[in-house]
């Protein structure tokens, strides 16, 4: 198990940031961390990297309990914090070859050169890090928390204020990451969890309310299918009752159809149509998204 | 450690501040050494006491100055994560930044051993133990007040309030204790007791000359103190 969380609690005051939360991370999986802002996501992150310590229960990374064998388990984690804090008047080198230091990593020059290949910076490698633009501030943050290499990568929010075009190539970069590397990213985007995650942990208020791959938490709360659909021929909404999983048909203002169903809908309507010698211009498929989940399970 | 250190060292050569430091330094205690009214060549003895003297004070203005930023920025900038979430020791982090502080303050001090030279062949009979002693004392209290700046500067995250909490409390522990004791009401062993906590007294013990080891052991505990007063604050977080 790369990341294992059991019980874990932390109280500031009176009040209970995080409440006997538990998950495990296998080697390998992208595990999404979704909640709405306050519900304890940060703070999780911090006690699984050491920063701040835990009320009660325990966590660990790689076998490592992250309190009482804190170094070891620190050697395994590359950590992105929220907001990605860097030294601004620092040359990105220069960080990179700071952070290499601490680490002992041998080879420094080349590990470097390494990391900024990985994460594209060539163009940048030369500038001081205040003068880089959000998106490559973000890849430097990625760049530090990679350097040594480490089995864990625990991102907190790796994608706020980034313009669309950065928020592609950043998510591709952590994909390709998440293939070798366990990792944890949190996140408010749903979208992001769709694209990179396959495993999603949503806590709200401190508590865990699901921990499930994005397709069964879809299934479970009852989701299903939405369809687009347009007919060359006038179709009233009412025709169509007779599909088999059909819930709710409604007839949009361009004259297209948007019915919602169950999985099999697609089919069954296609079906119907040839049935009745309908004939199907576009029909588009979209699926109940991890939006509504989310809204399900956090309000 | 030497990773922080090394960082803290380039950051002062990298920037100004390392060598406005030692402008400053070298350029106020070059006047009232050489050029401002009372000084070392008008008085009729061969010693660099105006040095001496002066150099405490000039060190509480520019100590605080170095120290300010070395927590408070990075508490500031959120970077105090990235350094504490490493596989590092908040002592080693403490170290690494004190050291680099005492290195500046040193390299500040390197030059004036030109005005060392100066006099040895102006003059003859120079006391050069009373020199050494005084030299080694002037790198106990900066590095004594360095202490005290790293921690002021770990307490905030304004780097502006560390400075001056800094010198506020350089100026007590330099002279506080002295003055209370020479107020007049406090007995004779208590007076000294108290003047005994304070640097001056120290200092100027070292300063004569003969290295006293229970004025090398005040020192050190004293920047042992502080620097374990800074761990504490750095730990606060986890309160």
């Amino acid at each position: 198990m790369s990341i294992e969380v059991n019980k874990l609690t932390k109280v500031y005051g009176e009040q209970k940031a995080v409440e006997e939360i538990s998950f495990r991370v296998r080697p390998g999986e992208v595990l999404g961390f979704l909640g709405p802002n306050g519900a304890g996501k940060s703070t999780t992150m911090k006690i699984i990297t050491g920063y701040i310590p835990q009320t009660s229960g325990k966590a660990s990374v790689c076998g490592f309990d992250v309190n009482k064998q804190s170094m070891e388990a620190r050697r395994n984690i590359g950590y992105l914090p929220e907001n990605n804090p860097l030294y601004h008047d620092m040359y990105v080198k220069e960080f990179l070859g700071f952070v290499a230091g601490i680490h002992h990593i041998p080879n420094r020059k080349a590990r470097i050169g390494e990391m900024i290949g990985i994460t594209g910076l060539e163009m940048e490698q030369h500038k001081k890090i205040g003068a880089l633009s959000k998106g490559y501030k973000q890849r430097v943050g990625l760049a530090q928390a990679m350097i040594h290499d480490p089995k864990v990568l625990i991102l907190d929010e790796p994608t706020t204020g980034l313009d669309p075009n950065q928020l592609t190539e950043i998510r591709e970069l952590i994909r390709r990451l998440g293939k070798e590397k366990t990792v944890i990213l949190s996140t408010h985007i749903m979208q992001e969890v769709q694209a990179i995650c396959n495993r999603v942990v949503i806590i709200s208020k401190g508590k865990l309310v699901a921990d499930d791959v994005p397709e069964h938490l879809v299934l479970r709360s009852g989701g299903g299918t939405q369809l687009l659909v347009r007919f060359k021929e006038k179709v009233s909404p009412e025709r169509l009752r007779p599909v088999k999983g059909l819930k709710n048909a409604s007839l949009q203002p361009d004259g297209s159809l948007l019915l919602t169903g169950d999985d099999k809908l697609q089919e069954e309507l296609f079906r119907f149509a040839v049935a009745q010698s309908l004939t199907i211009l576009h029909m588009n498929e979209d699926k109940q998204s991890l939006e509504e989940v989310f809204r399900t399970l956090t309000s | 450690m030497y990773s922080i250190y090394k960082k803290e060292i380039t950051a002062f050569f990298g920037s100004l501040l390392g060598y406005m430091a030692m402008a400053v330094f070298l350029v106020l205690l070059g006047l009232l050494v050489w050029v401002f009214k009372d000084n070392q060549l008008e008085g009729q003895y061969a010693s660099l006491d105006i040095l001496f003297t002066n150099a405490p004070f000039v060190f509480m203005l520019l100590i605080p100055a170095i120290t300010m930023r070395s927590f408070a920025d990075e508490i500031r900038s959120g970077t105090l994560e990235l350094l504490v979430t490493r596989p590092l020791t908040e002592m080693q982090i403490i170290l690494g930044k004190f050291f680099a502080s005492v290195t500046l303050a040193v390299i500040c001090l390197l030059p004036t051993l030109l005005y060392y030279y100066t006099i040895t062949k102006l003059g003859h009979d120079i006391d050069s133990g009373a020199i050494w002693g005084s030299y080694l004392g002037l790198v106990f209290l900066s590095a004594a007040f360095i202490a005290i700046g790293i921690f002021t500067s770990s307490l905030t995250s304004n780097a502006i309030v560390a400075f001056i909490l800094a010198l506020f409390l350089c100026f007590i522990v330099y002279l506080g204790f002295d003055a209370v004791s020479d107020m007049g009401f406090l007995s004779g062993r208590l007076a000294n007791l108290v003047a005994g906590i304070g640097i001056n007294a120290h200092y100027r013990s070292i300063s004569r000359g003969v290295v006293d080891l229970r004025d090398a052991i005040y020192f050190l505990t004293f920047i042992g103190i502080f620097l374990l007063f800074t761990k504490t604050s750095l730990e606060s977080r986890k309160w």
